[in-house]
């Protein structure tokens, strides 16, 4: 699967799987009902917890998913890299906009589909920061060095083996989701 | 082989959480469990499929850079971002094209179009003539997140999800933190 060359018919596939991915996400955001403004600020007013069942949903059937085709060598592993510094500093920057605007890259797209107007003033805002960022990078590296640990997963960090990680994490993840569905 | 894993994996969440009207496209609503388990198993396969993990901030950043090619191209072919981050219709810009056409279908499916730019919860704390300060806050909040997701290195699906089963340390913190900051803004503003 490395990309060595691409001709055109390949170029035109990564499209349209990418358009067609990006529909089945939209479509599932949308009827979940995540790309509601409402829906996501209750989420960090702690009054929602409709975010926090998709997640975690998605987090449970996808890691079991990703593991098993790892496991029979269907798919390659995209671990991100992990950065203290980065990851908590980013997360807080991103958490402010998130508060801000009321929406996350994903869900305000599909806010946007769905005709909430306010979205589109943040995406707009979003081609800024992506801009403003570019122009930082070079001063960003320093904080970057802070904390760099590389492509670490939680079974390297703690020496479990990913198996076991898999099944007790769903078990946790499964129990959680039982113990807030009353709320 | 690749279909009969998709088949599958589409079929276990209707197992499990039973609940959702899930697959009646008229309906309003689907169960947050079975959109949610979805969402993952299509995060796994844009893995199988495109070898690409679920993620569209990368989106935003390649757009941004095609506007900055069209509005001030010496600048932009300058920034060593942007050399490495190839502004361009590439996979993750379909998806964010795809991203708004499914949820415009979805919508209008479910008859849930809202075509509005204040929001119930924003028009009951700001009244209803605060459209210049929701633009205002939307734009800074935008410029903020995209900010936060280029240092963070994601978003909340490519981080909170794609990033977080794939097991990564730094995609589990900055999915906390996504939530951290969130709260900081959305608890004073909005209260609990």
């Amino acid at each position: 699967m490395d990309e060595v060359k691409q001709d055109k018919p390949d170029i035109l596939r990564k499209r349209i799987s990418g358009l067609l991915f990006g529909m089945a996400f939209g479509f599932l955001l949308q009827k979940a009902g995540v790309s509601d403004y409402d829906v996501l600020i209750g989420a960090l007013r702690l009054t929602d917890l409709t975010v926090m069942r998709v997640i975690l949903s998605a987090i449970l059937f996808g890691s079991i998913a990703i593991y098993v085709l790892g496991k029979f060598g269907m798919a390659r592993p995209h671990t991100k890299p992990t950065n203290y510094a980065s990851n908590i500093m980013g997360g807080l920057i991103f958490g402010l906009g998130f508060g801000l605007w009321g929406y996350c890259p994903g869900t305000g797209a599909a806010a946007l589909g769905q005709g909430s107007w306010d979205a589109a003033w943040g995406i707009f805002g979003m081609f800024i920061g992506s801009y403003i960022y570019a122009l930082a990078t070079p001063t960003l590296k320093k904080l970057a060095s802070i904390g760099d640990r590389g492509k670490l997963t939680v079974p390297e960090l703690t020496h479990i083996n990913p198996g076991v990680y898999i099944i007790i994490t769903s078990i946790m993840i499964t129990l959680l989701l039982v113990y807030i569905h009353q709320y | 082989m690749k279909i009969l894993f998709l088949l599958t994996f589409l079929c276990i969440p209707d197992y499990i959480f039973a609940d959702g009207a899930v697959g009646d496209l008229m309906a309003e609503r689907w169960s947050p469990y079975v959109s949610g388990a979805l969402i993952g198993i299509l995060a796994a396969a844009t893995v199988l499929v495109s070898d690409k993990p679920l993620g569209i901030s990368t989106a935003y950043a390649r757009i941004s850079g095609m506007l900055g090619l069209i509005f001030a191209p010496g600048l932009t072919k300058r920034l060593q971002y942007f050399k490495e981050t190839k502004p361009g219709i590439e996979w993750e810009v379909m998806l964010f094209a795809g991203v708004i056409i499914g949820s415009f279908l979805a919508a209008w499916s479910g008859d849930t179009i809202h075509a509005n730019l204040l929001p119930h919860t924003w028009a009951q704390r700001f009244g209803d003539d605060s459209s210049a300060l929701r633009i205002i806050a939307a734009i800074i909040g935008g410029v903020f997140i995209a900010f936060g997701a280029r240092t963070a290195g994601g978003c909340t699906s490519g981080h909170g999800i794609s990033g977080a089963m794939q097991m990564s340390v730094g995609s589990w913190i900055a999915l906390i933190f996504f939530f951290v900051g969130g709260m900081a803004v959305a608890i004073p503003i909005f209260g609990r």
